[in-house]
């Protein structure tokens, strides 16, 4: 076998996640739940949400506060975060109440709990670059809070700049390197059985 | 905002209070909707596929 990292890196990817892993066309009996629809929701609400946060960043805010279509697609990346936080709360409850740890899934769930406070990170700065008197007001009450933290210097609520870098660059890339490596997870170990579920062959031999 | 619309959002939220716990109604009418959500996901039957293995 070759000693080269690629080569390393590529069987260690096929051996742990094999083409019909990464891709399947069959889920176990027990995923006929609507319960198990709202982890995809999830997802696809952060794609209508990247998809009008890329269009509000074109057009910028001199668009999205005046004209009808901007502030259609203004209305439209404000609602589907709601979706997405709506569907991300169900799908968590759903997946504590399954105990979705188990059987080797403690980093499947670690990564969407990490995802999950990076979420709140991305929409709460979002509320914060509206440039409108709504976030004025909320980064005006929010730095009291900061700052009685000691984290006011570094993390400043009032400073547009920062959070609108936060916002449009270094948290989307922290959310959605997180929402890739979470589904990678899942696609690996598979959708987490019924807790009196039998185990399937595979699992036994895991 | 005009009509309806403004009629019903222009306007300081609702809070409802009893002793520590304070909620404004907008947030207790979300949360409210994702516990019928989440209960209907669960109880709701998924549709079978034609074969009905599914």
């Amino acid at each position: 076998m070759s000693e080269m990292w690629t080569a390393k890196l590529r069987n260690k990817w096929q051996k742990n996640l094999p083409i019909e892993k990464l891709l399947p066309d069959d889920q176990p009996a027990y995923v006929v739940s609507w319960i198990y629809v709202f982890g995809v929701l999830t997802l696809a609400a952060l794609a209508v949400i990247i998809f009008s946060g890329i269009i509000l960043a074109f057009e910028g805010p001199a668009w999205y506060h005046i004209s009808d279509s901007g502030l259609f697609v203004n209305s439209l990346h404000f609602w589907s975060v709601q979706m997405f936080f709506v569907f991300m709360v169900v799908h968590l409850w759903g997946k504590y109440w399954m105990a979705a740890w188990r059987g080797d899934r403690f980093r499947t769930w670690a990564t969407g709990a990490i995802a999950f406070v990076a979420s709140i990170a991305t929409a709460f700065t979002g509320y914060l670059v509206q440039t409108n008197f709504d976030s004025q007001w909320i980064s005006f009450e929010a730095k009291d809070g900061f700052n009685s933290m000691g984290i006011g210097a570094f993390f400043n609520v009032t400073n547009l700049g920062q959070m609108l870098l936060l916002h449009v660059a270094f948290l989307p890339l922290i959310l959605g390197v997180l929402t890739v490596i979470h589904v990678l997870m899942v696609r690996r170990r598979g959708v987490v059985p019924p807790i009196d579920a039998i185990p399937t062959l595979s699992e036994v031999g895991r | 905002m005009t009509g309806w619309i403004s009629d019903f959002m222009n306007h300081p939220a609702t809070y409802l209070k009893t002793g520590w716990l304070q909620i404004s109604v907008s947030n207790l009418i979300v949360i409210v909707l994702m516990l019928i959500i989440f209960a209907l996901a669960i109880l709701v039957p998924f549709p079978k596929d034609k074969e009905g293995h599914k």
